[in-house]
């Protein structure tokens, strides 16, 4: 199944590094919200049993949050790949030419 | 519901019904079903939204249903925990796995791992991996089913097993990827419209305010439902299981192999966003259908029809609307088992037959009517097993399960698919080591854990203090790959990552 691909250009392995940065980033801000809300789960259970108002406690909410953060890393991801990622591509392949 | 061993006649002829609709669908995605392309991948052709919507029907099982409601009905807080773990692992999926897979590979997971390596052995390791989960999980779902199907409809158990698996056969053998796919469709609408006129049945009596649903149950059963509580005793292992449900979903090969029906990398990013989006809802409905039912059925009420709380949600159909809605329900409860067990099976015979068998057996060689043919043996062959296990099984704990499925696709597969389109070093024995060591390290860690020891084999300690492995794991799976890489290197494998670089952005 292989076979002969030009070198990788600079602007490709520009792209690259700046896909996998996004990726990584938003990985790692998506850990760091779901582990944070278990660690206080696990070490702050007082502090989330905090009535916010009537029937809602700060647990309850934080854990709507973490579903809405979910969807929002998702949005931000998105919206960097349909403007800036399938822009970049595209311009290399017009670059490259017809293969 | 008065007994549970009364058949509910809506509930059946909601159930004849799916069934029969589940048969259209075959006969018409037969007639397109022509090679192993349209087998395995439905021919490319399913849109994003479409498999956003048949992701979120794969990965919705009874068990998150049922389940899920069950464990808020009877624990409060402590369920939602499930409900956030299972969603967090879909911008995993997004970020690092879904757009490299579609462009990478063909039909597996293992297409992308074995890329640029050595394709025998790295698929026979990365084939275990893939069939351990596909194994752990169908045996979940089959117990499941035949304990729910038992509870529903009042067939022995034995009966419902058998059902599920012919049923499942039936459709996958004859529509392949096309049938399965809009069987999980119509599964996914049916499911998240039922779970979202079940909750406006509830919310209605509490004037459309959740928080005075929650008051009511914080009322009734004390603040305390609204709090953490004993579910997460021990921080580790709240942590560990944490983590196993974020990346588990990532290496799960039924979902994996969804991205390939899709015909670019773009349309595989919009199905990541709709599944996130319809699967966020449903678990965000949990919370009401939970809760609802700890305050409108009674927790004394669950307990008394199934002391694991799985009846909760049909029970709070049937308080809310009547015979006739306790039997849509019911029958949606059927349809997602029927279709997950669908998934499943077909990722099971994608690594039998194109892994193993096309790839390794006969060297990558094998003509188009050999594959089609092996593809539909395998499908069979898991079937028989599917039924065969779900049997063997009887009376095993289904949520166990299902982590231990979520744990072996975190440190098994995931570890390996991320440093094979990551890490330019990777090599096929550190691909092949991180893959058996992330499968056999967590299978010898469960059955060292006080699950395995001692709620069941009654030893008074464990040796390894976690009930979920991923933890240890995880980090172990990636650390041989990269140590392994790292005292061999091979140059042929890293001369080629520039095709996977430029694979991963072009798909050509």
């Amino acid at each position: 199944m292989m076979r002969r691909v030009p070198p990788v250009s600079d602007q490709l392995r520009a792209l690259d590094s700046a896909r996998w940065r996004i990726a990584i980033s938003l990985t790692v801000a998506m850990t760091v919200v779901y582990v944070g809300f278990i660690l206080l789960i696990a070490y702050a259970k007082p502090l989330l049993a905090t009535p916010v108002t009537d029937g809602l406690s700060l647990g309850i909410l934080l854990g709507a949050l973490v579903i809405l953060a979910a969807w929002l890393l998702i949005a931000v991801y998105v919206r960097w790949a349909n403007r800036h990622y399938d822009t970049a591509v595209a311009a290399i392949r017009r670059g490259a030419g017809p293969r | 519901m008065n007994d549970t061993a009364q058949p509910n006649i809506i509930a059946m002829g909601g159930f004849v019904l799916f069934i029969g609709l589940s048969l259209v669908i075959t006969w018409v995605a037969a007639r397109r079903t022509t090679s192993t392309e349209h087998f395995f991948a439905a021919g490319r052709s399913i849109t994003g939204i479409q498999n956003g919507l048949a992701l979120a029907g794969d990965y919705m099982s009874a068990a998150s249903f049922l389940g899920i409601a069950g464990l808020v009905a009877l624990s409060g807080f402590d369920g939602l925990i499930y409900s956030i773990g299972f969603l967090v692992g879909w911008p995993v999926v997004m970020f690092l796995i879904a757009e490299p897979l579609r462009n990478l590979g063909k039909y597996t997971f293992t297409d992308v791992v074995a890329f640029r390596l050595r394709q025998t052995p790295v698929r026979v390791a990365s084939a275990i991996g893939g069939l351990a989960v596909v194994a752990f999980y169908l045996i979940a779902q089959m117990v499941g089913a035949g304990n729910l199907i038992r509870l529903l409809f009042g067939l022995p158990y034995e009966t419902a097993v058998i059902i599920v698996g012919v049923v499942m056969l039936a459709y996958v053998l004859f529509g392949g990827m096309l049938a399965t796919t809009w069987v999980q469709i119509v599964k996914a609408v049916l499911l998240l419209g039922g779970a979202f006129l079940l909750a406006m049945l509830v919310l209605l009596k509490f004037s459309l305010n959740p928080l005075a649903l929650f008051a009511e149950a914080s009322r009734q059963y004390g603040a305390a439902v609204l709090a953490p509580g004993r579910l997460v005793s021990d921080p580790l292992d709240a942590i560990s299981l944490g983590i196993a449900l974020m990346f588990g979903t990532a290496g799960l090969p039924h979902i994996l192999m969804r991205f390939y029906t899709v015909p670019d990398a773009k349309t595989a990013r919009v199905s990541v966003s709709v599944a996130t989006a319809v699967i966020g809802a449903f678990y965000l409905l949990t919370f009401i259908l939970g809760f609802g039912a700890m305050v409108l059925v009674g927790q004394d009420a669950i307990r008394a029809v199934d002391a694991g709380g799985n009846m909760a949600a049909p029970l709070l159909a049937e308080v809310v609307g009547g015979q006739a809605f306790l039997g849509f329900i019911a029958a949606v409860a059927f349809a997602t088992i029927l279709a997950v067990v669908a998934g499943l099976t077909l990722a099971g015979a994608a690594a039998l037959s194109h892994d193993i068998w096309v790839s390794v057996v006969r060297g990558g060689h094998a003509s188009e009517r050999e594959q089609f043919v092996v593809a539909r043996l395998s499908t069979v062959l898991l079937a028989v097993a599917s039924i065969v296990l779900g049997i063997v099984f009887k009376g095993q704990n289904v949520a166990y399960m299902v982590g231990l499925a979520f744990a072996i696709a975190a440190s098994a597969n995931f570890p390996a698919l991320v440093l094979s389109v990551f890490w330019r070093g990777l090599t096929t024995r550190g691909a092949q080591a991180s893959m058996i060591v992330g499968t056999i390290a967590t299978l010898l860690l469960i059955y060292l854990s006080p699950t395995i020891q001692i709620d069941i084999l009654k030893q008074p300690t464990a040796w390894f203090p976690l009930r979920n492995p991923g933890l240890v794991t995880i980090p172990l799976s990636f650390a041989v790959g990269i140590i392994v890489s790292w005292i061999a290197p091979e140059p042929d494998a890293a001369r080629r990552f520039s095709e996977v670089e430029h694979r991963i952005h072009f798909g050509d």
